[in-house]
């Protein structure tokens, strides 16, 4: 293979490009095709995503009462440790990592002895009921046998041990959010049951759904329960934000299951309707007119006119408290230009809205891992000549950020400091922030947060 | 002392040693650095390092996915070092390995050699590493990474006057204390790694994306033929020492002393110039020693309550307990995630010398934070002294945390940290001295209530 490096240092702008991602980025109103997605990281890209082992833990991590064994080298498990800002109604076990730090000779030799004995351990100190074990890179090389181990283990104590087959390599974070739904889906299959008790079960069970995709970071789920609660649904587990085991072992008790994070949780839902015939629905609570539209057709899924009066009700209440707050930020952000590079697409497309909401044009638009038919949303919703990426990297961020004179990004920790070094204002849409941005409340808290950053003072000394 | 677990590490407290690669690159002048293996390592440790500085951190990686996996990475490594050439236009680029990359068995010396061949248009220095995430902690990462840049820069160059001063992981701003300390008093030097400019910029109006600073490769060359090298290192095992390699080598006569944080540490940095050099210490200088003796005086008393909990790197760990012992704290938990030898023996005298009971003592190395939590509270620690995962004593066990070394990832500032010589132990002891003082006073109300009024309403 022979591969020639031309360098050419008289086109300077043209250097922040790399050939191989053309495809990748578009500009709406200027370009027939669609973005190119889901395709795997160029090398030397310098990708902002993360791998399939992360992609797994951020989703299971929030299971409250599970031990977390990270079965590979210390590093995959020391960055992940506490990964999530997500709350615990009970127990908090989650927050610890767990790893079978591989060592040299455990490459050579095989992990698995040394898995087991670190399933011991913990069997013997924590008592848990429900135990993940991720697979990391090496793990998938050397080819351990996780579903075995597990199998074993899992007989061995009668507690579930589940695999979780993460491989850092063997995809990208949405292969991870699979393998994620994939060990989901064998905790929450009921025991052997007839379908004359499954149906017994539903037929009492009323107006309980299932909430997908929320990770209770800062109290988001318990916010949304909340609401939904005072029309008359219960949430009967939420996945995963404080989930435990027994919550799971429950979930096809739902009648319907609600998706918020559609990137992770698509998958699971569908599975759910192909196995027990529970119906999905995606909707959003980032933002008030995705809020309310929301509440109306989980509401509206009942057929019940009580039950869309209090609906209607709850949404008039909440609305009339916060309207003068929220009126008063648009007045002072209007016309501001906002650029968007989050996780999935589906954020992005809950944040365009918002920031239209609050007179906030967006003119620059990229996830990591959106899907095509996001894409499509975004292409819908955005305005002529904002640019579309995806899989985007800092030199793209930074080249289109300053060509649309973006006062703001949204991005995740590793693009805070690129945007405070271009003199940009900056909002956190990450894992660990600690303010709910769901819901009413959360409509104000990014109001809030858009206002305290693209208004500072500290603008005015750059 | 050693893990609770056989085969289980609960809470770590070492990363992998690709990440302790990565910083020696982002302290030399115009290199970039790019990581063989999964997209994710790389996006990881950017993230760490990016809480920790508030820098842009630019790491590449060859993404490697399952076809590269199976049929071997080499087409991704060549292809990412030519995406990292054309929009970073870099000097150097470092190429580390990782676990992935050393599991399948790639030999990244061979494929930048041919990479090299193919392309003869670049111009960039690209140093191959191995870098294996399960060969240890990014402790031995950072100075293995060191020792394989001299070993591919420096070349026999006439003798020249010049000090090499090779420091481990510290702060951007203990690095720019230590030039300050070395330029008043007029010592030529080369600072190697000096990532003080790279990882904490000004702000500017142009951004760049290599950002400017950095320790030069013509600095790096002549480091064979300097007059002795200053390293911070006591720890650290001859076969990774950068600077025993200048011995070996060239025979550059080696001084390896540890961080200068705390007077007697700072004290042996002055007197290892004064032999070197001859040069005195300034008057100056003189003052802020007497000044970091005054503060001493000031709060000797409150530190002698101090039952410190220490972790994190080793070097960071011996420097740190032994400025405890100095002041009065006694360094009940010292504790290094990494595996060495030195730091228990380096520690012994110290012990001896300035504890009534030196059983009190546990030293405690590779490890992680089940065990380290388990002896502070057997120790009743009221402080903790280590880097921002030890949040978890506090919110866990109560035990205050002081914020010291790397990573500093749920506060602002990890890269403007001052600790090392007289000016900066004198800050960092406040900061000390204050935590414990705080916590004293939060608590004494209902603790005296609690131990003596409650009690004797039972009695
Ligand atoms: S331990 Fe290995 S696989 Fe995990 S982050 Fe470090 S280098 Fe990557």
């Amino acid at each position: 293979m022979k591969v020639v490096v031309k360098l050419d240092s008289t086109k300077s702008k043209k250097k922040s490009f790399i050939a191989e991602r053309s495809e990748s980025i578009s500009m709406k109103g200027h370009q027939k095709s669609q973005v190119k997605c889901d395709t795997d990281s160029v090398a030397g890209s310098m990708s902002q995503r993360a791998c399939v082992f992360c992609g797994a833990r951020v989703v299971l991590n929030p299971i409250t009462d599970a031990i977390h064994l990270v079965h590979g080298p210390i590093g995959c498990a020391s960055y992940t440790w506490d990964i999530r800002g997500s709350l615990s109604s009970g127990s908090e076990l989650y927050r610890n990592s767990f790893s079978t730090d591989m060592k040299e000779k455990d490459v050579i030799f095989g992990g698995e002895k040394k898995l087991e004995q670190a399933i011991d351990e913990l069997v013997d100190e924590y008592h848990p009921k429900l135990m993940f074990v991720y697979s990391t890179c090496i793990v998938g090389v050397i080819g351990d046998d996780l579903d075995a181990v597990c199998k074993k283990k899992s007989l061995q104590y009668g507690i579930e041990i589940i695999p979780v087959q993460s491989s850092g390599f063997i995809g990208n974070k949405a292969a991870g959010y699979r393998a994620a739904c994939d060990a989901i889906l064998k905790i929450i299959k009921p025991e052997e049951t007839t379908s004359q008790a499954i149906i017994e079960r539903k037929s009492n069970c009323k107006r309980v759904i299932n909430y997908l995709g929320d990770f209770n970071l800062a109290a988001e789920a318990w916010i949304i329960q909340g609401y939904l609660k005072e029309i008359g649904i219960d949430i009967n587990v939420t996945f995963t934000g404080d989930a435990n085991y027994e919550a799971l072992k429950k979930a096809t008790d739902a009648e319907l299951n609600i998706i918020q994070c559609a990137g992770s949780m698509t998958y699971l839902a569908k599975k759910m309707e192909e196995l027990y015939g529970i119906p999905y629905m995606h909707i959003s609570f980032l933002g008030i007119e995705d809020t309310k539209e929301s509440l109306r057709r989980i509401a509206h899924f009942f057929q019940n006119i009580e039950l869309e009066e209090k609906t209607e009700k709850l949404i008039a209440r909440e609305e009339s408290q916060i309207a003068k707050t929220l009126h008063w930020y648009k007045q002072q952000l209007q016309g501001k230009k906002a650029a968007i590079y989050v996780g999935g697409g589906f954020k992005a497309i809950s944040l365009i809205k918002q920031f239209n909401e609050i007179g906030i044009e967006v003119v620059m638009v990229g996830t990591q891992t959106g899907r095509k038919e996001e894409y499509d949303t975004i292409a819908d919703l955005a305005t002529a000549g904002t640019v579309i990426l995806d899989d985007a990297n800092p030199s793209e961020l930074e080249q289109f950020m300053t060509e649309k004179a973006a006062d703001l990004l949204v991005g995740g920790v590793k693009e805070r400091p690129l945007a405070y070094k271009l003199g940009v204002a900056f909002i956190d849409h990450n894992h660990d922030r600690k303010h709910p941005l769901s819901g009413f409340i959360g409509a104000v808290n990014f109001a809030t947060e858009v206002h305290s950053t693209v208004c500072s003072p500290v603008w005015k000394y750059v | 002392m050693t893990l609770n677990y056989k085969s289980t590490n609960e809470n770590p407290c070492n990363m992998c040693m690709p990440m302790g690669g990565i910083l020696p690159y982002k302290g030399i002048e115009g290199a970039m650095v790019m990581l063989h293996g999964s997209q994710g390592c790389s996006t990881y440790m950017r993230r760490h390092m990016a809480e920790h500085y508030n820098e842009p951190i630019d790491v590449g990686s060859s993404s490697l996915n399952e076809k590269g996996t199976v049929y071997g990475g080499e087409k991704n490594l060549k292809q990412g070092l030519i995406n990292i050439i054309m929009v970073y236009e870099p000097k150097i680029v470092g190429v580390l390995t990782t676990c992935l990359a050393e599991t399948i068995g790639e030999d990244v010396e061979r494929i930048v050699a041919d990479f090299l061949k193919e392309n003869p248009d670049v111009s960039s220095t690209i140093i191959p590493g191995s870098t294996p995430g399960y060969g240890g902690s990014h402790f031995e990462g950072y100075f293995t990474t060191l020792r394989q840049i001299l070993k591919t820069i420096t070349k026999a160059t006439q003798p020249h006057e010049k000090l090499n001063i090779i420091i481990p992981n510290i702060s951007p701003a203990d690095i720019r204390e230590l030039k300050r300390l070395l330029d008043t008093m007029d010592i030529k030097y080369t600072i190697f790694p000096d990532f003080s400019e790279t990882l904490d910029r000004p702000y500017e109006k142009t951004y760049k994306k290599v950002p400017e600073g950095g320790t030069t490769i013509k600095e790096i060359e002549q480091m064979a033929g300097a007059k002795a090298t200053i390293q911070f290192a006591t720890t650290v095992e001859d076969a990774l020492s950068p600077g025993k390699y200048l011995y070996d080598t060239y025979g550059v006569p080696l001084y390896n002393l540890p961080i200068p944080l705390g007077i007697e540490n700072t004290d042996l940095l002055f007197e290892t110039i004064q032999q070197i050099t001859n040069l005195t210490m300034p008057d100056s200088i003189k003052k802020e020693r007497g000044r970091l003796i005054d503060a001493m005086i000031d709060s000797h008393k409150y530190n002698a309550q101090g039952r410190a909990v220490v972790y994190g790197e080793p070097e960071q760990a011996f420097s740190v307990a032994t400025l405890c012992l100095e002041n009065g704290i006694t360094p009940n938990v010292i504790a290094t995630g990494s595996k060495t030898t030195k730091l228990s023996k380096l520690l012994q005298p110290g012990l001896k010398r300035k504890l009534v009971n030196q059983d009190a003592v546990n030293i405690i190395q590779e490890t992680d934070f089940s065990v380290i939590r388990a002896a502070a509270v057997e120790a009743k620690a009221n402080i903790a002294i280590g880097h921002s995962d030890g949040r978890y004593l506090t919110e866990k066990e109560g035990i205050p945390l002081v914020r010291h070394g790397f990573p500093i990832h749920d506060r602002v500032g990890g890269q403007r940290l001052l600790s090392i010589g007289y000016l900066g132990t004198t800050v960092f002891l406040d900061r000390i001295t204050n935590t414990l003082l705080e916590n004293k006073y939060l608590h004494y109300r209902t603790n005296m209530y609690q131990e003596y009024y409650k009690k004797a309403k039972t009695i």
